[in-house]
């Protein structure tokens, strides 16, 4: 396979728009007023950091596609983001473990990529890093507050960590797609990622009073496409108006 | 402000006194959202070119999911045309932009303005450690976060213990 900067890219960005627009899902509908600010400002941030990987994605492919064709124009199949991102709000437990997952592994990855030889790269990271540490220490807090919270809070919780953990091993999967680029030194490991994240995913559950899940069960293949049926319902939504109203402008 | 800058003959050659124009009226358009400042204090225009009459503008986009970048560039845009060069913008995405960049007449602005500044990142413990954030009112550093997150994508929400006013902190990255 011949090394395709774009595609690996897309990737990246598939998994920023789709969970930022879970978190969109929840404006004015957050469990209190200071959740539905913080839910849609994170949301805000990777919307804002998939546009720009989107953008560089189209000038590398060349093919006179925009970020809006990409995010809208594409079918479930073509979407590559990981399962975890796609997975639905459910409860205000699920919500905040994910982003907590997400944050803690791209606050990593971004770190990696401020050494890119790609100068872009390097500009998108060290952004996105310091966005990340505030979503981490946000969802870190809750995690642990629902966790040493009452009977209800923590097993809230743990029902979440059962349902989300499964998913959480395709972040550290490098893609065919990816490879290329990881050993050049363009875009970061992946799988020696792994090590750092379940430290510190470790030292919250265990302030939190929260079991560590200690099977290693996996469920992977948002990267070839192959998706739960709820990112459908996710696209039907965000892509309604755009595919209703072909060429519309904001 | 931007009649006041615009020039005589509004097609002339290059000349520094032109590009100083030009650099002038780029950085003294305010920011759509914090309208207190320019957005030549907030340090996002990194460089600007004249060749001929038009005018390339480097810009920063601050914060990844900020509304207002788009409505900045469009801003510069028109401020320029105004005065009658033509206007290109272009994204300079590294560096990244950091709060770091905002001038000191800038952190002045914000904070007679009501919102308090971003504490310098010089430390990167501010960032997980106790950040002490001064009332932009009372200047008491007795003050508590409410929220990290307000009504824009720079802002947190604090509250100030003495004089018990809520505000706006703006965000450190």
């Amino acid at each position: 396979m011949s090394p395709n900067l774009a595609k690996a890219l897309l990737e990246l960005a598939d998994d920023n728009l789709i969970l930022g627009h879970r978190l969109s899902e929840l404006c004015g509908h957050a469990p209190m007023l200071e959740e539905d600010l913080a839910l849609p400002n994170m949301g805000l941030d990777l919307i804002g950091t998939a546009r720009t990987l989107y953008t560089y994605a189209c000038e590398i492919e060349d093919k006179n596609r925009t970020e809006d064709d990409l995010a809208f124009l594409r079918n479930e199949r073509e979407f590559v983001n990981c399962l975890l991102v796609e997975r639905p709000n459910t409860d205000f437990a699920h919500t905040i473990l994910k982003q907590l997952y997400f944050s803690t592994f791209m606050e990593s990855y971004w770190t990696a990529a401020l050494s890119s030889k790609d100068e872009i790269i390097m500009g998108i990271a060290g952004k996105a890093k310091k966005e990340m540490a505030y979503h981490i220490r946000h969802s870190g807090e809750w995690v642990i507050r629902l966790g040493d919270g009452t009977t209800e809070s923590n097993k809230r919780i743990c029902d979440a960590v059962t349902a989300l953990h499964i998913y959480t091993n395709e972040l550290f999967i490098n893609s065919p797609n990816t490879e290329f680029f990881h050993k050049n030194n363009i875009l970061p490991d992946r799988a020696s990622l792994k090590h750092g994240w379940e430290q510190a995913i470790n030292s919250i559950f265990k302030q939190g009073l929260i079991p560590y899940p200690k099977d290693n069960n996996e469920l992977i293949g948002g990267r070839s496409g192959l998706h739960g049926e709820e990112l459908g319902h996710l696209l039907a939504s965000m892509q309604s108006v755009h595919r209703t109203y072909p060429g519309a402008k904001w | 402000m931007v009649k006041a800058l615009s020039r005589e003959k509004p097609f002339d050659i290059k000349t520094t006194n032109d590009h100083n124009l030009a650099w002038s009226i780029a950085s003294n358009v305010l920011d759509p959202e914090i309208p207190c400042v320019t957005i030549g204090e907030l340090g996002i225009i990194r460089d600007l070119n004249l060749d001929n009459n038009k005018v390339t503008v480097f810009v920063s986009p601050t914060y990844s999911g900020c509304p207002a970048v788009l409505a900045i560039e469009l801003a510069i845009q028109n401020a320029l045309l105004k005065a009658g060069f033509e206007t290109k913008i272009k994204r300079v995405l590294s560096p990244p932009w950091t709060t770091d960049w905002i001038s000191e007449s800038g952190r002045k602005k914000l904070k007679e303005y009501g919102i308090a500044p971003p504490v310098n990142a010089s430390s990167k413990m501010s960032l997980f450690g106790k950040t002490e954030v001064e009332c932009p009112r009372c200047s008491s550093q007795n003050t508590e976060k409410l929220s990290e997150f307000g009504s824009t994508a720079c802002k947190a929400q604090y509250r100030c213990i003495n004089c018990l006013e809520p505000f706006d902190y703006f965000k450190c990255i």
